[in-house]
């Protein structure tokens, strides 16, 4: 066939398959008819791309074809945005199922962040001078002002801070660190392992230090709700990076761009449930902890039921 | 050794696309634009929710925070894979099957960027472009994604000039292409470079070294016309 036969054999085609295009991209609902034809007016135009291509027609002929083609290509094999019912499976049973078969990578982080937490806080209740190595003076007197026992509001300080602002600041700064503690993972796991390290002995030094000078019922009393979600959030996006990086240290019998790609997408996954985790602590932090009125006894009572919670959620869930 | 950016996909229909990848400096000029443009999104929500107290700075923080992570995510998934930036630089990102751009694609790569700007200003991106060729930063590599220019509908060449030149052999398709642009092209350089290029292909442009660009000129009119 010439090529001059071929356009004019087309043209028309062409121009409505343009035109079906234009109005999928737009959104515009187009008939049910011409949306389960697409697919196979799709195939037709990739026909028609390899036998040009073939057939070495002229450039401008095989651009037009090839711009049609990729324009075709994104709206067939585009996921449907929107509400998916997925998301509900995902957190039910997907998510702790995941969790579950990747335990190797949770139990890393964990070690490496409540070890290095246990260590320091002992370290600082024995050597109180040892707090000195990580926190500044201004530091440490800022945690103490912060949990004085006689003080109205505990945790940060806050007279004039509304709870809504406190929760904005732990949603920036709290989940701004899970990302990058996982972030830090494509650096074979190093930036993951700074991450864990640094904050376990940052809490480890703090804890320490509230306990030995008798400030533990305001600090734990604060931390034992929000803890059950932020420190098992940290644990997780610890846990994602790990992966991430184990996979360059040791891509097996892949590639290290197709172990790493692998790997991206499933720590990925990880990173939505632990981003949830954030957004719960930050929550029950900003207008639960915080509280004053409520007696440390409920306090401790519901902190554990939120740690039980999380326990079983992440070892019983959809199994 | 290849010079150009041209780079191919394979369809799971058989066929192959042509894509042409995007390098570190458009990208770096997108990414300024973006920046720009997210400066003037936080200063207009600083006076919007400066009346608000600290209800309002909670708001701003989230806000920042969005900004900081889901800025680009939001652009890519909802706004055919181009934040403002890469619309005006004429990019976009896309899944390197040449598939549209997914949640989880998009937010991997957005959170390795963190990455990828250590240890100064893109240093790792940089390093990890250059060594490609396809320019992909750590990002786009663990997410699977491509940056590429956003052609735009290709429009038809002019006519050259010139008498039609028909050949009785057929041509190769970057052969065809190499004549084409040569001939589209021929006003952006000299009259010498025009000579010298005409001179290399004696095979087409014939013995008379005074012919050859006008011949090439008929050679891409007849190209153009082939029927």
């Amino acid at each position: 066939m010439s090529q001059q036969t071929f356009e004019s054999k087309n043209q028309l085609f062409w121009q409505d398959f343009e035109k079906l295009l234009s109005a999928l991209e737009q959104g515009k609902a187009t008939g049910k008819m011409q949306l389960t034809e697409f697919p196979r007016l799709y195939r037709q135009l990739c026909h028609q791309l390899a036998f040009a291509q073939n057939r070495q027609y002229s450039p401008y002929l095989i651009d037009r074809l090839n711009h049609l083609v990729l324009r075709g290509h994104q709206q067939l094999y585009q996921q449907k945005a929107g509400y998916n019912p997925q998301i509900l499976f995902y957190i039910t049973t997907g998510f702790p199922r995941l969790i579950r078969q990747e335990a190797i990578y949770l139990w890393m982080a964990c070690f490496m962040f409540y070890g290095s937490l246990l260590i320091m806080g002992a370290v600082v209740y024995q050597w109180p001078e040892m707090i000195y190595s990580l926190l500044t003076s201004d530091q440490v007197l800022t945690m103490e002002s912060m949990y004085q026992p006689d003080k109205d509001v505990i945790g940060r300080d806050r007279e004039s801070d509304s709870d809504f602002y406190m929760f904005g600041h732990y949603i920036k700064n709290n989940i701004g660190i899970g990302f990058q503690t996982f972030a830090g993972g494509i650096l074979g796991g190093l930036g993951t392992l700074f991450y864990l390290l640094y904050n376990g002995l940052f809490l480890g030094a703090v804890a320490g230090h509230l306990t030995r000078i008798g400030y533990d019922q305001t600090f734990y009393s604060f931390i034992i709700g929000h803890g059950a979600f932020e420190l098992t959030a940290i644990v997780l996006m610890g846990m994602a990076g790990l992966k991430l990086g184990y996979a360059l240290i040791a891509p097996k019998q892949k590639t290290y761009i197709q172990s790493l790609k692998e790997a991206g997408s499933i720590v990925i996954q990880i990173v939505y449930g632990a981003s949830l985790f954030f957004l719960i602590a930050a929550f029950i932090e900003a207008f639960w902890s915080s509280s004053t009125l409520l007696p440390n006894m409920v306090k401790y009572i519901v902190g554990s039921g939120f740690w039980l919670l999380v326990i079983a959620y992440l070892g019983l869930a959809g199994r | 050794m290849q010079l150009d950016t041209l780079q191919s996909i394979s369809t799971p229909e058989g066929i192959r696309l042509d894509i042409r990848v995007a390098g570190p400096m458009v990208r770096f000029l997108a990414w300024v634009i973006d920046a720009c443009f997210r400066m003037a999104i936080v200063i207009a929500f600083i006076f919007a929710l400066l009346p608000f107290g600290k209800l309002g700075s909670g708001f701003w923080l989230i806000l920042m925070f969005l900004l900081e992570w889901f800025y680009p995510v939001i652009f890519e998934i909802y706004y055919h894979g181009a934040t403002p930036g890469k619309k005006i630089m004429g990019i976009l990102v896309m899944k390197e099957d040449g598939a549209p751009m997914t949640w989880s694609a998009s937010l991997l790569r957005n959170i390795l960027r963190f990455v990828d700007f250590l240890p100064i200003f893109y240093g790792f991106a940089l390093v990890s472009m250059l060594l490609r060729q396809d320019f992909k930063r750590l990002g786009d590599l663990s997410a699977g994604t491509l940056v590429i220019y956003a052609e735009p509908n290709p429009i038809s060449p002019t006519e050259p000039n010139a008498e039609s030149l028909a050949l009785t052999f057929p041509l190769s398709i970057e052969m065809q292409r190499a004549i084409i642009d040569y001939s589209q092209r021929s006003q952006q350089f000299s009259e010498q470079r025009q000579q010298e290029l005409a001179d290399m292909i004696p095979v087409l442009t014939g013995d008379q070294a005074q012919n050859r660009i006008q011949r090439l000129h008929g050679i891409a009119k007849w190209l153009l016309n082939k029927s």
